[in-house]
């Protein structure tokens, strides 16, 4: 690990948490860089832990297999704050050698829709949204300004692709495609939104398939009306 | 003093004898807490941030805590840690409470069950990377104490963590006599925390005040705190040298 005190490390990536009036949701961006090799332009980075919470790493495969024993033992799905829990005391007791921010999101019966923020040193602090990863430096000032209580289903997951695709917009780390993941009640559903269906930001330009096509339409043709 | 890479013993989750791992830095930090015993107890003040290297990143982190009965409990520093010690005190009080013998744990036994833990982490080059401040009052005697991640432990009429040590400190050795009444105490909290509000980086403009006397403890909600910028000399500091700030 290197040395530099002042700046905590960051994963190259983008992750947002947001709780609406009824569940969650979860968004990420799909870029997994080696260095400055893109090695996976659509890779998933929310991974499902039950039937009815998710979160973004690798921790995850340990959890889901306490998870599953807890869900036998209790009878009853687990609670989102259990997930959180049992991510917390991974990221905790292996602090050293663990450089994953994570993101837990789910809904159960008793507490609905919650998030749960779990940066490096295994501190939980239970939010009513959370952004990580290297791109999420982008969204603070955004979302102190857009953040709003009570949002619907829609505008939550307006939000957060509109705020993933910010992120994209000025970090190198972040990229591809926008995943969503809404959690509520009625269970779990995945969205998929690809780079070229994102609204263009400052200084994008709308995507052409040729400079040929520019270079036609430019002039009209001579006998047009 | 060199530190050594643990062997890979280190995994709790596969081994269960695994050795306690080095903490080398701190992630997610609280700053300064102040505190001051006055006429009915203790009053201690934090705001509720949490930094992330340079970054304010959580604006809503309660850093004190009743524990027990008796105790206040404020914590700066790495906050996984400080969650980590709330876990180890719950056992504690939950023991005590098994006894069922009508006794209860004052401040000054969680204070010195703190420090061994402290000291102990600390000799294993395994700290818990906190600076905590244990208030309370038990039979109507006042107790003021705080331990730092190296074990060095003790008692005071008034301590401050951080930043608080080189700002609110003089205010309080100056300003600090036996009995305040709560207005003074608050009134006098305030004032440090102002002062560290202006010239601590890590320091938000959101905190709470707790109180602990005989009764018990109350949390203050979180509320903000007015600032100064009108000084004549604030306007134009530059104008009679430019190019100077």
């Amino acid at each position: 690990m290197d040395l530099n005190l002042d700046a905590p490390h960051s994963m190259g990536t983008t992750i947002i948490g947001v709780t609406y009036n009824g569940g969650v949701v979860l968004g990420a961006d799909s870029r997994t860089s080696t260095g400055m090799y893109v090695a996976n332009r659509a890779s998933d980075k929310i991974t499902q832990l039950t039937d009815n919470a998710a979160d973004s790493q690798v921790v995850s495969d340990y959890v889901r297999y306490f998870l599953h024993q807890h869900t036998i033992q209790l009878g009853q799905p687990a609670t989102v704050k259990v997930s959180a829990n049992l991510i917390r005391m991974l990221a905790y007791n292996n602090k050293n050698m663990l450089q994953t921010g994570l993101i837990v999101g789910g809904w159960d019966k008793y507490e609905g829709g919650k998030i749960y923020g779990i940066p490096l040193g295994g501190t939980v602090v239970e939010q009513p949204f959370a952004i990580g990863g290297s791109g999420s430096s982008y969204l603070y000032g955004f979302f102190d300004q857009a953040w709003k209580e009570n949002m619907t289903k829609e505008e939550a997951e307006q939000l957060v692709v509109k705020a993933v695709s910010l992120a994209i917009a000025r970090d190198g780390a972040s990229g591809g495609v926008v995943r969503t993941v809404i959690i509520n009640s009625e269970g779990v559903t995945r969205n998929f939104y690809p780079g070229d269906k994102l609204q263009l930001w400052h200084e994008e330009l709308e995507p052409q398939n040729s400079l040929l096509d520019i270079l036609n339409a430019a002039g009209p043709e001579p006998m047009a009306i | 003093m060199t530190f050594t890479i643990p062997i890979d013993n280190g995994d709790s989750v596969k081994n269960a004898e695994a050795d306690s791992q080095r903490t080398l830095y701190p992630y997610v930090t609280g700053t300064s807490i102040v505190a001051i015993k006055y006429k009915d107890g203790v009053l201690m003040a934090s705001d509720m941030g949490g930094s992330y290297g340079s970054t304010l990143r959580y604006k809503n982190i309660e850093r004190m805590k009743a524990i027990g009965k008796h105790s206040l409990l404020g914590a700066s520093g790495e906050i996984s840690d400080f969650q980590e010690i709330l876990r180890y005190l719950d056992e504690l009080v939950l023991n005590d409470n098994m006894w069922d013998d009508g006794n209860s744990l004052g401040p000054k036994e969680v204070h010195n069950y703190l420090t061994r833990v402290m000291y102990n982490r600390r000799n294993k080059f395994n700290p818990l990377w906190n600076t905590l401040v244990l208030g309370g009052v038990k039979k109507g005697e006042s107790y003021l104490g705080m331990v730092s991640m190296i074990g060095v432990s003790f008692e005071d009429n008034h301590v401050a963590t951080g930043f608080g040590n080189h700002l609110a400190r003089p205010i309080l050795r100056d300003e600090w006599h036996a009995d305040l009444s709560f207005e003074e105490g608050v009134k006098l909290l305030e004032k440090c925390m102002r002062v560290l509000l202006y010239r601590d980086r890590s320091a938000i403009n959101k905190l709470q005040i707790a109180k602990i006397t005989e009764e018990g403890v109350t949390v203050s909600q979180p509320y903000s705190l007015k600032t100064f910028w009108e000084f004549q000399a604030f306007h134009n500091p530059t104008a009679g040298a430019q190019g100077s700030w």
